[in-house]
């Protein structure tokens, strides 16, 4: 079983990242079950999506301590869902930041070295500078798909079924800027 | 066959193309908002946006004894408001066959309560059925049209935010050819009044009993054998954590019809387990019926009526497991907000500035209500954000309506403002009404109405005049303003307010996540000129934040709307238009 998180802030493009890893995961023949967020959440909220692969799903949520990898657009949120991984499990984010509104309006405060505060805990992490090589590919909002070239590197795979999953799930419109911003991501590290 | 990934929604709207379904009508409403959106895209099925929950299902209530397959969707809350014309509708019973779906939000991901539609099954005296994952989506909903006709009643398909929301595999099927049954006036099954409603209300009970026999031995309530030490009895989600948590290490009863619920199936199973336990989520409708009938069960003793479960909590409570631990770290929380460029924000700075009551509504603007803007007073249900102050007004002095305001979106206005505004204006309180015409439904993201011009197939349509219904309501001050210009919204706001008569201001910019609005370029922050003294910053913008005293824009956000520049005395903003 494969037990996937996708965190960010609502409109980073989560949903585009677990479509393709849903359709990714069908094609290798598994059963697979992605949650995904709709409404209210959406609008720049903390946000999960859960995808799970293997030979029956039941729940399509991921418990505590389950994740084999979390995927996170920002690196707050991958401290947030950090207690889901398990344990030699991987975490790749973008170093981006993102400040929530009560940091905004000097309520809370952003917190200080993420990294060092992962490096605490007995899993891998892979950060990047997602937002720098989808601007490079194009267009910063490719900063998804550059985090899912880092994860395709470190969750395996046919490399042919991650550009067919690619292929399926952007509009051909965007293809050629994807597919640069999924090599960026998978040969950033 | 063809198998296909999608989420619940879409799948149940496969299911009613499969079934040869004939006429959708719905409004949107998280979590059931897609099913709609789906099955508008097959071209054989002809399917609408209603003003509300309630015209939707009469439409699909005449479009049934017209002779059609029919069906709506709504979320919980929308359920109580089409409960008027379902409760007789299952007097009347159907034509063609009729489907209401219904999707619960456990945990409150985008609703203002967590009530159990379930109820509405029973009260309403109508079946019930509830899916557990996309495949069943569909088999389903075919399945309620089957019963539907057969037993002359609509059926309630139930939903919740994990089933609707979560995509897993289905194998598709080919459309059904239903055709559209001739219509025939039946005067003694079509109009309730009450001599012929009397004898349809011997047919409801009697269908009842029916229906209870068939959920004896109805396929999909299913028994799934495995450990008899643990017996769980449970349906749609909940089935699914259950499953999750105990595997083989435990026996079920899946209740794919919630409602009405076997007796003597119930009985059997509970036969064959050591000790019964019902997983439910919100309330104890499968509990109070097994201890109705006398089946000893462990249920909402120790599981809560309150949110989401998790297998982790219900190895907890019945295997006595130590919870999973919690996050250690201290990450402040990040809550939804009005994005980079939303019309709204000008408002509600401006109520919050004058300090004015705001009675509020149903959409994005109730995020109005956080910290820094906090120009929300009330929250309650559709509509309610202009009849509540009509309320307020009247039992306070003459003063009070000088400092209060109503806010409603233009499509929540359409759905239920408008009653309230004429209540204002026949029984004269000195009310003002902001309608925050962002022009479209928003928050359930972005659906026609019928203000906005395109039905939900794309097709153009007469655009409902906002200012025309109000003047024709009977108020006669009637101003529209753009929300950007805060400077001429605070004035025309405290005019009207001092106004002894209604008024409505129209705030009228299109959504700014519109693909048809074009932005302007970022803003930057001259770093010289800032003094760090955010101002900028009580407008709640998402784009700006301090970064070292000085205020910063994250230029990949910010829209332009410039919001924050008129908000700045030493014009440290630069770039966009000006």
């Amino acid at each position: 079983m494969v037990n996937v998180l996708i965190v960010g802030v609502g409109g980073q493009g989560s949903l585009l990242a677990s479509r393709i890893l849903g359709t990714l995961y069908l094609n290798e023949g598994l059963d697979v079950k992605v949650s995904e967020v709709h409404g209210m959440s959406q609008r720049g909220g903390s946000v999960v999506t859960y995808v799970r692969a293997g030979e029956e799903i039941a729940s399509p949520i991921i418990p505590v301590g389950e994740a084999d990898v979390i995927i996170a657009f920002e690196q707050l949120e991958a401290l947030r869902w950090i207690h889901y991984l398990k344990k030699d499990g991987a975490v790749i984010y973008s170093k981006q930041e993102i400040a929530p509104m009560p940091v905004i309006t000097g309520a809370a405060k952003y917190p200080e070295d993420i990294y060092g505060k992962i490096a605490k805990y007995p899993v891998r992490q892979v950060a990047i500078e997602a937002d720098k090589l989808a601007l490079e590919a194009g267009n910063v909002k490719a900063a998804n798909v550059v985090l899912m070239g880092a994860a395709s590197k470190i969750l395996g795979g046919d490399e042919k079924l991650w550009q067919e999953a690619l292929v399926a799930n952007v509009p051909a419109k965007f293809l050629d800027l994807n597919k640069k911003a999924f090599e960026f991501g998978r040969n950033s590290d | 066959m063809e198998k296909k990934m999608m989420i619940g929604n879409a799948a149940v709207a496969r299911g009613l193309y499969e079934a040869g379904c004939h006429f959708v009508s719905s409004y949107p409403g998280t979590p059931s908002t897609e099913i709609t959106e789906h099955v508008a895209k097959y071209e054989e099925v002809y399917a609408e946006w209603a003003p509300n929950e309630k015209v939707a299902v009469e439409a699909a209530i005449g479009a049934s004894i017209g002779g059609g397959r029919a069906f709506a969707a709504m979320k919980h809350v929308g359920l109580n408001v089409a409960a008027d014309p379902l409760f007789t509708a299952s007097y009347t019973g159907v034509n063609g066959g009729v489907v209401i779906a219904v999707a619960d939000d456990m945990g409150m991901h985008s609703s203002q309560n967590e009530q159990d539609s379930r109820h509405y099954a029973r009260a309403s005296k109508m079946p019930m059925l509830e899916p557990a994952d996309s495949q069943e989506c569909k088999d389903f909903a075919i399945l309620a049209y089957e019963m539907s006709e057969k037993y002359d009643t609509p059926v309630y398909l139930r939903l919740s935010t994990r089933v609707a929301h979560s995509q897993s595999t289905v194998t598709l099927g080919t459309r059904l050819d239903v055709a559209v049954k001739p219509y025939e006036k039946n005067i003694s099954k079509y109009v309730m009044m009450p001599a012929k409603a009397k004898a349809r209300h011997v047919v409801v009970e009697q269908r009842e009993l029916d229906l209870r026999a068939y959920a004896e031995t109805a396929e999909i309530n299913k028994v799934i054998m495995g450990d008899t030490k643990i017996g769980i009895i449970a349906s749609g989600i909940a089935f699914q954590y259950a499953r999750e948590a105990f595997g083989k290490n435990a026996s079920y009863l899946k209740l794919g019809m919630v409602y009405p619920l076997p007796v003597d199936l119930i009985r059997d199973f509970a036969s064959k387990v050591d000790k019964l336990y019902v997983i439910e989520e919100l309330d104890d409708i499968f509990e109070a019926h097994c201890l109705k009938h006398g089946i000893a069960v462990e249920g909402k003793a120790i599981f809560s009526k309150m949110g989401e479960y998790t297998p982790e909590m219900l190895r907890n409570k019945i295997l006595g497991e130590a919870l999973p631990e919690g996050n250690h770290e201290d990450a402040p929380v990040r809550p939804p907000v009005l994005c980079p460029g939303c019309p709204h924000r000008g408002i509600f700075y401006v109520l919050n500035k004058l300090k004015l009551v705001v009675s509020g509504d149903i959409g994005c603007y109730t995020l109005g209500a956080q910290p820094p803007l906090e120009a929300v007073d009330t929250t309650l249900c559709m509509g309610a954000s202009i009849s509540g102050l009509h309320g307020m007004n009247m039992v306070n002095d003459p003063e009070f309506a000088k400092k209060s305001v109503a806010v409603i979106g233009d499509s929540t206005f359409i759905h239920s403002g408008m009653t309230g505004l004429t209540n204002i204006v026949y029984n004269q309180s000195p009310s003002t009404v902001i309608i925050l015409d962002n022009s479209i439904t928003g928050m359930t993201g972005h659906q026609q109405n019928p203000a906005t011009g395109l039905t939900l197939k794309g097709r153009p349509a007469p655009i409902l005049d906002l200012e025309a219904v109000c003047r024709a309501i009977g108020v006669s001050r009637v101003t529209v303003v753009d929300p950007y210009d805060m400077k001429e919204c605070e004035r025309v706001l405290k005019e009207e307010l001092d106004a002894p008569e209604p008024s409505v201001i129209i705030a009228r910019r299109p959504c700014a996540l519109l693909k048809s609005v074009k932005h302007k370029p970022a803003l930057k922050v001259n770093a010289d000129k800032c003094v760090g003294c955010k101002m900028c910053l009580k407008i709640g913008c998402p784009a700006i934040s301090m970064v070292d005293g000085k205020a910063v824009v994250d230029t990949s956000i910010c829209v332009g709307c410039g919001l924050c520049a008129d908000m700045c005395k030493l014009g440290c903003f630069e770039g966009g238009e000006n």
